[in-house]
């Protein structure tokens, strides 16, 4: 004999529970607040063009990696204050172009810049950054508080 | 007493709503193309791509450029990711004007630069009246 299910109209279930709208807000609100709060997605209205970036930690590094093709490391600047990183710089075009006609121009050319705010302390003076590719990987070792430790506690 | 049952519902097979997207392997990348007298110029941006990670390859006159990015291994945890880990391709159809057997191709810091040159006849050329 096959069994009878019970079927629940879902509406009421579901809304009832109206707490659950609350946290919804809140996930939402969190959204906004990534935990990297002054990373800010490039945003063609206000800054045009900004690297892509990706961020990483270890236990030593924070590793941050921006694509930055088609650049010359003198015109990257990469500069660190209070606990912010910031990559800027101008891509420059091309000079040997200005006579000819351009069929596609998709390329961005200007001035870029973009501020990440570190999740961990680091030691300002031994950050290496490193250009291949056009790829600019940034290490940043964190200061000896940041990285974790192991903290034995007996129980008495 | 007569019970009703519900019977499971078969998952109808309507063939548009399950069709899953192409997985995708490639991105394009940006070019610029510009054009002179002379022959075209391509640039096309393909960070986290070095020179032995690209293909380019000719066919008839549809120049098709891949460029695989170099395996970048990092340790630890990826905290944010706005980079797309994807492979490039872009094809493009060539203008028959080019001489196919001189176009060039150069790379550096992740921009190819491919020089195609026209076929000298093609170019304009003042012709002398006797």
């Amino acid at each position: 004999m096959n069994s009878l299910t019970r079927w629940q109209r879902p509406e009421l279930s579901g809304w009832t529970d109206l707490g659950r709208l609350s946290t919804l807000r809140d996930e939402i609100d969190r959204l906004f607040e990534a935990p990297l709060a002054a990373l800010t997605a490039p945003s063609q209205l206000l800054s045009g063009w900004a690297p892509a970036l990706d961020v990483f930690e270890n236990k030593d590094n924070l590793v941050v990696k921006a694509e930055l093709p088609g650049m010359k490391k003198e015109d990257i600047e990469v500069s660190f204050q209070d606990g912010a990183l910031t990559i800027s710089g101008e891509r420059k075009g091309q000079d040997k172009y200005e006579d000819a006609e351009v069929y596609r121009s998709e390329r961005f050319v200007g001035r870029f810049q973009r501020t990440v705010s570190l999740p961990a302390p680091v030691n300002g003076d031994q950050v290496k950054a490193q250009y291949t590719d056009g790829v600019l990987t940034i290490t940043l070792p964190k200061t000896e508080e940041a990285k974790p430790k192991q903290i034995n506690i007996n129980i008495s | 007493m007569r019970t009703t049952t519900a019977q499971p519902e078969k998952p109808v097979q309507n063939n548009n709503l399950r069709r899953q997207p192409e997985p995708r392997e490639f991105i394009p990348p940006q070019v610029n193309i510009f054009e002179t007298a002379d022959g075209y110029s391509l640039e096309a941006e393909m960070p986290g791509v070095s020179k032995n990670g690209l293909e380019i390859s000719l066919e008839g006159n549809e120049l098709t450029i891949v460029g695989r990015r170099n395996q970048e291994t990092v340790e630890g945890q990826a905290l944010f990711c706005e980079r797309q880990h994807l492979d490039y391709r872009r094809v493009f159809e060539l203008d028959p004007a080019i001489d196919t057997a001189k176009i060039t191709a150069k790379m550096d810091q992740g921009i190819l630069t491919l020089t195609l040159p026209k076929s000298e006849k093609v170019k304009p050329r003042k012709i002398a009246v006797e």
